[in-house]
């Protein structure tokens, strides 16, 4: 039973993923759409970042704050994303410590 | 993958060095799922799961979010519809970012697309969304690609280990992985304001819309983020240039 829900799971995951390659055709949009589309990125960035962040450490939101902010201000000097993520794993290391 | 078209001589990406950004952009994606992916890997374990099935959710699903919550779940007692509708609303925010990436994409034949599209997650996403100028190349399609396959190693190696070892890492070290992901996100998003601050417009309002959704309307967090995504992106039709490639 487990193994056959984990299917359903994989069902339901793969087919919105994949639905789009299938109606995106190679027919270039209006200019509008085409702009709602290059948004999405950001918009879903946000929205994956807050309130999320606030949850790294149980009850205590200033945590993950404060490692987001070390984060963007490493991002801030455009070197390599994994500089930013070590930064904030440290950051939140010595706030917990 | 040895398809006449692929290997044309007029190709201005090599296909070896398309391999190889695409693995030096997906690193800090499969850096940053191990140690999630090993938690997740100890959960389902206590949840009840055998380790066959712990790693097979995470070639069969690979989705951070809904595997953690299904896990719960199956702990919980939950039966198949639920854990199946949950995961349906948790995951559909893959559907909005497919549509963006399909449009990024648009050049790649459908035999590329498709398993392209199987391999979308909020991380796979985002980085492929900001490494726009492979998708003008033929052999872009294996950037991404690679991109892809890297994170997804990790992310099954990761819950293989966890299952198999359990909790491996240090306790204080795992809590304080929590917040890779989330400094990737952020650490991806800031170059972008920094050279167009119309786009911290657009994730911002979209961060407020999230939280208001989130916390007082009680919504799901996974209709949250879809509904908080769409919204946002719409500034973007206002706010942006048609030519933003940022």
């Amino acid at each position: 039973m487990i193994m056959l829900t984990i299917i359903g799971m994989a069902i339901v995951t793969a087919v919105p993923r994949f639905l789009p390659a299938f109606f995106m055709k190679e027919s270039t949009f209006k200019p509008w759409v085409s702009r709602w589309l290059n948004a999405i990125p950001f918009a879903a960035l946000g929205a994956l970042i807050f309130p999320g962040i606030m949850t790294v450490i149980n009850d205590r939101p200033f945590v993950g704050i404060v490692g987001g902010i070390v984060a963007a201000i490493i991002a801030l000097t455009n070197i390599n994303v994994i500089f930013a993520v070590i930064g904030s794993i440290v950051t939140v290391y010595l706030l917990t410590m | 993958m040895e398809h006449i078209d692929s290997i044309q001589p007029n190709d201005t990406l090599d296909r070896k060095l398309a391999i190889k950004q695409g693995i030096v952009s997906g690193f800090p994606i499969f850096l940053g799922y191990l140690p999630i992916a090993i938690a997740y890997g100890v959960l389902a374990k206590e949840s009840g799961l055998s380790t066959l099935e712990t790693t097979m959710m995470s070639v069969l699903v690979f989705a951070g979010a809904a595997q953690f919550m299904a896990a719960g779940m199956f702990a919980a007692g939950a039966m198949f519809f639920e854990i199946v509708i949950a995961t349906f609303v948790l995951n559909f925010r893959h559907f909005i970012m497919s549509m963006s990436f399909m449009n990024v994409g648009k050049r790649f034949p459908l035999k590329w697309k498709f398993p392209l599209s199987l391999g979308l997650t909020d991380e796979t996403f985002a980085v492929s969304s900001l490494n726009k100028d492979q998708a003008q190349y033929k052999n872009g399609t294996y950037f991404y690609l690679s991109l892809i396959l890297i994170a997804y190693i990790g992310w099954i190696f990761g819950s293989l280990a966890g299952a198999l070892l359990g909790d491996v890492l240090p306790q204080a070290l795992s809590e304080s992985m929590g917040i890779a992901l989330y400094a990737m996100f952020i650490g991806l998003l800031v170059p972008s304001v920094k050279k167009e601050w119309r786009i911290g417009i657009i994730a911002i309002f979209s961060m407020m819309l999230n939280f208001i959704l989130m916390e007082l309307a009680n919504l799901s967090q996974g209709w949250s983020i879809v509904l908080a995504t769409i919204i946002g992106s719409f500034l973007g039709i206002f706010l942006l240039k048609e030519d933003d490639e940022s």
